[in-house]
């Protein structure tokens, strides 16, 4: 079970590492957000997942699965946001 | 051993994200590094094990205070920093300043004797009275009360101040400027299905506050952020700074504190102290009015002065 938790975690934070790069390297805004979101949902996810069979109580799981599913609903608003925003300050298409 | 490979980058983040902050060229770039340095201060609180001071961090230094920060420098203008930095001297006055504070603290810290100096035991000792199971809020609303009531009186001045910003002619109208509604938008949709969530999350931080990390101004502020989040997206409006409500909720908090403090006098024979059995339920009535205070005044403040034009 804790081999199962290790790999969770390590594969969450490769996903973060990899939605840092993304942030930094790709060109534009859009492909950005997309990068970090990615980050955000799957990252602390498979993180979450991991510490799962750690908690310590029921209460203490259920924490931690409103605690992803509230870095969910911000992570996403913001993306939509930053993307309309993005939308906004382009020309709009003919 | 291995804390040093969670404490070091820790550490070094936070010189990092102040020395951003410092050496940012645009107005947006510092605040994004100021917000940095709050999201780090709060881990590195974390990791001194002061989950309290982590959660303050969290909502006042990070949050609340980004949000305004943020507010005004989008309002300033995207702009660089103004050309025209201070006089070489004025820098550098400024610069030995803080090296002089900085290398005093540092000495202060070192020639400490092994087992630092410390009440934890002496308020450990004395809870007992108080009903409450967190030191941290038995100090805040028993030892040190009178500490805790001046600065909840700060929060009603400084709601003053910003009011006073008005114009004239905008004076009594709601706070804030009018923001644009986009019923369909996904800040609508945040605004919608966050509160229910967030209202009770702050209740529960403010409410557990006596017996964990927690309290009244980490909990109100979560409040006013869901309060504040319906105005932000067009749903609502604010209440008028002219009604009467909303300033009774501003000043319930240091109101209602001092009404007990000053029965103090009667019932325990001294200002602020709480007779012998009533004390937790007293206290619990000034964290709930506090809690109520802090939440109305920081989303007062995040709104800002009066700004929009005459209300439909």
């Amino acid at each position: 079970m804790s081999l199962f938790g290790a790999a969770c975690v390590l594969a969450g934070a490769f996903f973060f590492i990899a939605g840092t790069v993304g942030l930094l390297r790709f060109g534009d805004t859009l492909s950005r957000v997309h990068a970090l979101t990615k980050a955000d949902n799957l990252g602390l996810g498979l993180i979450v997942l991991g510490l799962l069979p750690f908690a310590g109580s029921l209460a203490e799981a259920i924490k931690l699965l409103l605690i992803w599913a509230l870095v969910l609903l911000g992570g996403t608003t913001a993306a939509q946001l930053v993307a309309s925003a993005v939308r906004r300050d382009q020309d709009p298409p003919q | 051993m291995t804390a040093w490979l969670l404490d070091l980058p820790l550490a070094l983040g936070l010189f990092g994200a102040g020395a951003a902050t410092l050496a940012a060229r645009s107005l947006f770039g510092a605040v994004l590094g100021f917000i940095s340095t709050g999201l780090i201060a709060t881990l590195v609180w974390v990791r001194l094990e002061a989950p309290d001071v982590a959660l303050t961090e969290a909502v006042i230094g990070a949050a609340a205070t980004s949000v305004i920060i943020l507010y005004v420098a989008s309002r300033i203008g995207a702009g660089p920093v103004p050309p025209a930095p201070p006089a070489i001297a004025l820098r550098l006055l400024a610069a030995i300043l803080s090296a002089l504070v900085a290398g005093l603290l540092a000495f202060a810290i070192f020639s400490l004797p092994a087992p630092a100096p410390s009440l934890a035991g002496a308020v450990l000792e004395m809870i007992g009275p108080t009903g409450l199971g967190n030191p941290v809020t038995a100090v805040l609303m028993a030892h040190r009360a009178l500490d805790t009531l001046l600065e909840s009186a700060v929060l009603v001045f400084a709601v003053f101040v910003i009011w006073s910003m008005a114009p004239e002619r905008r004076w009594g109208r709601a706070p804030g400027p009018a923001f644009v509604a986009e019923p369909h938008g996904p800040l609508a949709f945040l605004a919608r299905v966050l509160p229910p969530i967030g209202i009770v999350i702050g209740i529960y931080i403010a409410w557990v506050g006596a017996d964990a990390p927690g309290g009244k101004f980490q909990g109100g502020a979560v409040l006013a952020a869901m309060w504040v989040l319906p105005w932000i997206a067009g749903l609502t409006a604010p209440p008028r700074i002219s009604d009467m409500r909303l300033r009774l909720a501003i000043a319930a908090g240091p109101l209602v504190f001092l009404i007990v403090g000053l029965a103090g006098f009667a019932l325990a024979g001294g200002f602020l102290a709480y007779p012998p059995g009533l004390a937790k339920s007293l206290i619990l009535l000034i964290e709930t009015a506090m809690t109520l205070s802090v939440a109305a005044a920081l989303a007062c403040m995040i709104a800002g002065p009066p700004e929009r034009r005459a209300q439909p």
